[in-house]
């Protein structure tokens, strides 16, 4: 990415010109400057936000040290001071498990973008790296995937295994994998051109040496906001799969289940269906507003829309 | 042109073969015996009976043997006898697949219709208070769970107009307003995700295209704003735009599936929640198959369509 800022500025206009600014116009040679002066808001809004939730989901419970599976009160009691957002079906705290819902979610999403991860990493690698027959057949498995709509594939896949959250976990990890496996496989191909590979081939270096010491560090910057953006997919996925019964079971409090089994009071206590669904919103907004500041730092050369969210499933 | 068509139609014998091999051994490689699992630990079950159910299944015989069984008669439109009620599957789906084609395609409608022109302006207006409020948008509508936004659309209606949508499923053809009513909050619902990524797409290409050579030799040689937008500019931008519809297809039948148990219309995504509960294999099965189908389809007439804005590509 460095060649590329080092380019901008002679390929850059003087300023923008009157339609609209020509691609490079606003790429500036210190794009990480930009972040520090504050000027990448949106990222800055979305480190914000997922740091507040990693806060809550660690320390909330100490904070406010209601059970969450305790019947505290009376039920569908509307928010009150002694339950800031009032009681559930069976009167508890919502608030409580609203909390517990936050920790769901974020092991829901490390685990399942890991899944992804290890998957996606290893398929790309070896795909673009050894290129030829290997890719050839890896790449089918992966377009094959991306031929299945992604959430009724994870519906299928968790619901066969069974409804569990463990499951629904293995289900989404499985889904996102084909997306990182093909922005792997193109970034380490782009990798694979640059001179210094070769230098380094001309030295002698081993498979695993090239590999280890110039394609993934390399190929970190993509891989990263990939991650950030299906944080947010992830999560996403499994409010829908609990939603539907396929995930997090109950009395267990997941933001899917509560609004699952909220439906059935909205006349009562609307409260019920608009919190958790608060809660799933401005978690995943966090991880897609930092996903969005993230891509403009490190990686000028993804655009808007190269391997993240547009091709999101 | 003509050329290129075929050669697109055929690329997707392969894949459909190689999703109906995915979905094949998607039900058989279930931890345990899947005839036990339907015999619900029923310890009377004979050897016998089991046996029954096997056959029944299409479960006897080697693993090529049985795709090959049912494979060629999903080909022939015999997808089997539901487990449930012993109704053809087919005739269950065949029902089902109107409705979720008609949210599929109202919920597209309604996405794309708003998301060109407000994507046009973000791009054209380029930092300006508009912009920065399309992006923000933009990510709020990615970030909202279509099955909560649908949930909220009925809290909403209900309580300020009075108004929920009718209960009972109404074939477009009968009736149509009474059709649209109950699809038009579901059709929202699943809309919105769709429409943030088409805005997004749309004012990314634009920004891209406004800054090549002959949108200034354009303005250069005194064509007005307004067309240079509209017709050098914006043709040119649809291409990757059109793209993403494609995908989009895929993300809006997913959460139909969701929208479609809310708001009580049986469309195939409803069928196959409720199959995989019932455990009901021959439904799973095949209700996959066809959305798989559907959205190969859908995408295959996003490259057709590719063909056509883009002449080049056809032409290689």
């Amino acid at each position: 990415m460095s060649q590329r800022d080092f380019e901008a500025p002679v390929l850059a206009p003087e300023g923008p010109t009157e339609l609209g600014a020509n691609q490079w116009g606003y790429v500036s040679a210190s794009r990480a400057g930009r972040f520090a002066k504050w000027k990448n808001p949106i990222g800055i809004a979305g480190a914000i936000i997922v740091g507040f939730n990693v806060f809550v989901a660690l320390f909330g419970k100490y904070l406010w040290t209601l059970d969450p599976d305790e019947l505290v009160g009376t039920r569908l009691q509307y928010p009150s001071w002694a339950h800031p957002m009032g009681t559930d079906e069976l009167g508890r705290d919502t608030l409580a498990r609203i909390l517990h819902g936050s920790q769901v979610s974020l092991q829901v999403g490390l685990i399942s973008v890991s899944i992804a991860l290890v998957l996606g990493l290893s398929i790309g690698l070896t795909s673009g790296f050894f290129g030829g027959k290997v890719d050839g057949l890896l790449m089918r498995v992966v377009d094959l995937m991306f031929a299945l709509p992604g959430l009724v594939l994870a519906i299928v896949i968790a619901g066969m295994l069974g409804p569990t959250r463990r499951n629904a976990m293995i289900a989404i990890g499985i889904i996102i994998a084909p997306a990182f496996a093909r922005v792997v496989r193109g970034a380490v191909l782009e990798v694979m051109g640059f001179p210094f590979v070769e230098s380094a081939r001309a030295l002698g270096s081993s498979h695993a040496r090239i590999m280890a010491r110039h394609v993934i560090p390399n190929i970190a910057a993509p891989v990263i906001v990939l991650v950030t953006v299906y944080l947010s997919t992830a999560i996403l996925s499994e409010a829908a799969l609990s939603f539907l019964g396929l995930g997090t079971q109950p009395p267990e409090a997941s933001w899917g289940g509560m609004l699952s089994s909220a439906r059935s009071y909205i006349e009562i206590n609307p409260w019920l269906s608009i919190f958790p669904g608060l809660a799933i919103m401005f978690v995943v907004l966090g991880f897609n507003f930092l996903g969005d500041g993230l891509r403009d730092i490190l990686d000028p050369r993804l655009g808007p829309h190269v391997g993240g969210i547009s091709e999101k499933k | 042109m003509g050329g290129y068509v075929l050669k697109r139609v055929l690329v997707t014998i392969p894949t459909l073969i190689g999703i109906s091999i995915v979905v094949f051994f998607m039900v058989r490689l279930l931890p345990g015996d899947i005839v036990d699992v339907l015999l619900g630990g029923d310890q009377l079950a004979t050897e016998e009976t089991k046996q029954q159910a096997r056959e029944q299944l299409g479960l006897t015989g080697s693993y090529p043997e049985q795709y090959w069984r049912w494979i060629s008669k999903l080909v022939q439109g015999d997808f089997g006898f539901s487990y449930r009620n012993t109704q053809p599957v087919s005739e269950i789906l065949f029902n089902a697949l109107p409705i979720t084609l008609e949210l599929v395609i109202l919920g597209l409608l309604i996405a794309v219709l708003i998301a060109l022109p407000l994507g046009v302006l973000s791009a054209v207006k380029r930092d300006s208070r508009h912009d920065y409020a399309a992006r923000v948008g933009g990510l709020i509508g990615i970030s909202i769970p279509s099955f909560w936004l649908a949930t909220l659309l009925l809290l909403f209606t209900s309580r300020v107009f009075g108004w929920v949508p009718p209960l009972n499923y109404t074939p477009i053809y009968q009736d149509p307003v009474d059709n649209l009513s109950q699809f038009i909050l579901p059709a929202i619902a699943i809309s919105v995700f769709t429409l943030a990524i088409v805005m997004r797409m749309v004012r990314a290409t634009m920004l891209e295209v406004l800054g090549q050579d002959y949108v200034r030799t354009a303005r250069a040689k005194g064509v007005k704003r307004k067309v240079v937008i509209s017709r050098h500019a914006l043709r040119n931008a649809l291409i990757p735009v059109v793209t993403v519809v494609g995908f989009e297809v895929g993300i809006l039948m997913g959460g139909s599936a969701i929208v479609e148990i809310i708001f009580g219309l049986p469309g195939v995504g409803n069928t196959l929640i409720n199959a995989i509960f019932n455990r009901d294999y021959p439904v799973v099965q095949a209700a996959t198959m066809m959305l798989a189908f559907v959205f190969i389809f859908a995408n295959l007439i996003v490259d057709l369509l590719y063909g056509v804005l883009d002449p080049r590509i056809s032409q290689e």
